[in-house]
């Protein structure tokens, strides 16, 4: 009897789950004889750290990485301090960032975008910057964005906006530049007005086209956001990142790689649902 | 002389060089009209500017010379007045039948409340046999039915003349012959004037009050102005024994076949004058 694919891919799933864990646990098991304590070469430094070099030692098994995400996420929003704050505290900040950035970026591109993509003059004369900014690396942006900005949170914003302008204006002018000529003349027989065209033909014509540059932008906007907050520091996912590793705690490390992860995959969740909702079939 | 309902003069088209060619003069010296209420066919080969002609008449497309005037008044871009039904159908594929409807209702009467552009939108989904079908998406919609809802869009705007650019050339036979079945009841309900194009003689021969033959082109003429010598109202089941129907058909078929190319070729009549093209009226020779 043969189950349903993704009842088999559950289990494959699993599986996979299951020996990565057991070949991270095989990898972290302790040193035989003599203890890991003892692979010191400094005594003294060893006494200090007492137990905890132990583990401080290699890579924390899962069954540590597991403790510290239990007990992270038993309390997402305590508040110690500047550099010890819980992971939604931390999490909520980037968010703000990122969505900061990309609304502003939104607010941008898509207009701009509409314009590009209705006027071929308006194409050609911007396309060869469009073709000269959309490779730059968004980070590249942030020295002189500290420089004009002065403000390092503002400035992780800036380089959000910078990056996710990019793929929303280029799918915007694609999407709107190759509206069926069929619909416009539609619109142009029934005396509907340019704005309402735009509006009520245009747009959801290229929505599904829009929405997916926006779903790009927003994934790359979350790759960025991590790096951002590891140059600029205070608050946000990124920075806290960095900061475990500057207190080589290597379990919060990856706890936060998990998170980095699942939050993305649930950013770009929302956009596939949105994109479907938008969709249409012809 | 009064002005005729619609009035072309003097159109011509001249399309652009392309890269290493020369300009192409489509048509010139183009001159009709037709009466309130008349059903004009145009007939031609690919390439002789029918669609043009009619893109032209929808204010869609801009001569490079000539005029159109509808009841008296120029024809400078599209209006409300003439409605189109596209070859494609051209409906908007995340509006439901009754919203693409609705779309065009409102564009006519922005001051109408929901329910009775709702109403009346349905009175015309209802005339193309589509009650059953209100809330479906194009997608889910036959050929058939999706060029039906085309046609209700334009009637249900209530133009003054009504521009068909090819509705039928996409569907297959049978199709076909249902939806002209209804076009024709539609038409003689509304005394709709109707200006469209058609590859098929036939069913210029059911529709049409006259038809317009073109010769093919470049430099394309209309050759001719064929009135229909089968009295109104035709049904298709019928109208193969009407005594003239046969000859019209030859008439017609001849052209297609022949004279369209001879015709560029310059075999015209000595008296043959673009103004006034010459009407005929073909009819069964009594023996």
């Amino acid at each position: 009897m043969t189950r349903s694919l993704s009842f088999r891919a559950t289990i494959v799933s699993f599986v996979l789950l299951i020996a990565f864990l057991g070949a991270w646990q095989l990898g972290t098991l302790p040193a035989a004889g003599g203890g890991a304590a003892a692979t010191y070469a400094d005594p003294e430094y060893a006494a200090l750290m007492g137990g905890a070099a132990a583990q401080a030692s290699g890579l924390p098994s899962p069954g540590t990485v597991g403790e510290t995400i239990a007990s992270q996420l038993a309390n997402p929003f305590y508040d110690n301090g500047p550099n010890d704050k819980g992971i939604g505290i931390q999490l909520a900040w980037s968010l703000a960032r990122v969505l900061a950035g990309f609304l502003l970026a939104a607010a941008v591109a898509i207009p701009l975008g509409f314009v590009i993509g209705m006027s071929p003059l308006m194409y050609k004369a911007l396309n060869p910057y469009i073709q000269i900014m959309k490779p730059i690396s968004p980070l590249a942006w942030m020295p002189l964005a500290l420089y004009t900005i002065k403000d390092a949170s503002l400035s992780s914003i800036f380089v959000i906006f910078i990056c996710s302008i990019w793929p929303m204006m280029i799918n915007t002018a694609h999407g709107v530049s190759s509206v069926k000529k069929d619909w416009l003349n539609v619109a142009r027989t029934l005396e509907v007005s340019p704005l309402r065209t735009a509006i009520s033909v245009i747009l959801p014509a290229a929505a599904p086209t829009i929405l997916t540059g926006m779903r790009i932008s927003m994934g790359i906007a979350w790759l960025v956001i991590v790096a951002a907050e590891m140059l600029v520091g205070g608050t946000g996912i990124g920075y806290f990142v960095w900061n475990e590793w500057n207190n080589l705690n290597l379990s919060n490390v990856i706890f936060a790689i998990v998170m980095i992860g699942v939050v993305g995959m649930l950013l770009d969740m929302v956009f596939g649902v949105l994109t479907k909702l938008v969709t249409y079939q012809e | 002389m009064t002005q005729p309902f619609l009035k072309v003069e003097g159109l011509k088209k001249v399309f652009p060089a392309l890269a290493g060619g020369e300009p192409v003069t489509v048509f010139e010296n183009i001159h009709f009209g037709f009466e309130k209420g008349e059903f004009v066919c145009i007939i031609g080969h690919s390439g002789c500017g029918k669609s043009t002609i009619l893109n032209v008449l929808a204010g869609l497309d801009d001569a490079t010379e000539g005029h159109v005037f509808m009841d008296g008044r120029e024809v400078k871009g599209p209006s409300l007045d003439r409605g189109v039904v596209f070859q494609s159908h051209a409906l908007m594929p995340w509006l439901s039948v009754i919203e693409n409807v609705a779309f065009a209702i409102k564009a006519r009467w922005p001051e109408w409340p929901k329910d009775k552009v709702r109403e009346h939108g349905l009175k015309y989904i209802e005339l193309v046999g589509l009650g059953h079908a209100v809330d479906k998406k194009p997608h889910q919609l036959s050929g058939g039915m999706k060029q039906r809802v085309g046609i209700a869009r334009a009637f249900a705007i209530e133009p003054k003349m009504l521009l068909m650019d090819e509705p039928f050339g996409a569907l297959d036979a049978l199709t076909r012959g249902v939806i002209q079945d209804e076009l024709v009841k539609i038409c003689a309900a509304t005394h709709q004037t109707v200006f469209m194009i058609t590859h098929d003689v036939d069913e210029a021969i059911l529709l049409a009050d006259k038809i317009v033959l073109m010769s093919n082109g470049p430099y394309a003429k209309i050759a001719e102005i064929v009135e229909n010598p089968l009295p109104r109202p035709r049904v298709r089941q019928e109208m193969h024994h009407d005594p003239h129907f046969y000859a019209l058909r030859n008439h017609l078929v001849d052209f297609l076949v022949c004279r369209s190319k001879l015709i560029t070729l310059g075999e015209l009549p000595a008296d043959y004058n673009p103004l006034r093209p010459p009407v005929v009226r073909p009819m069964k020779v009594a023996a």
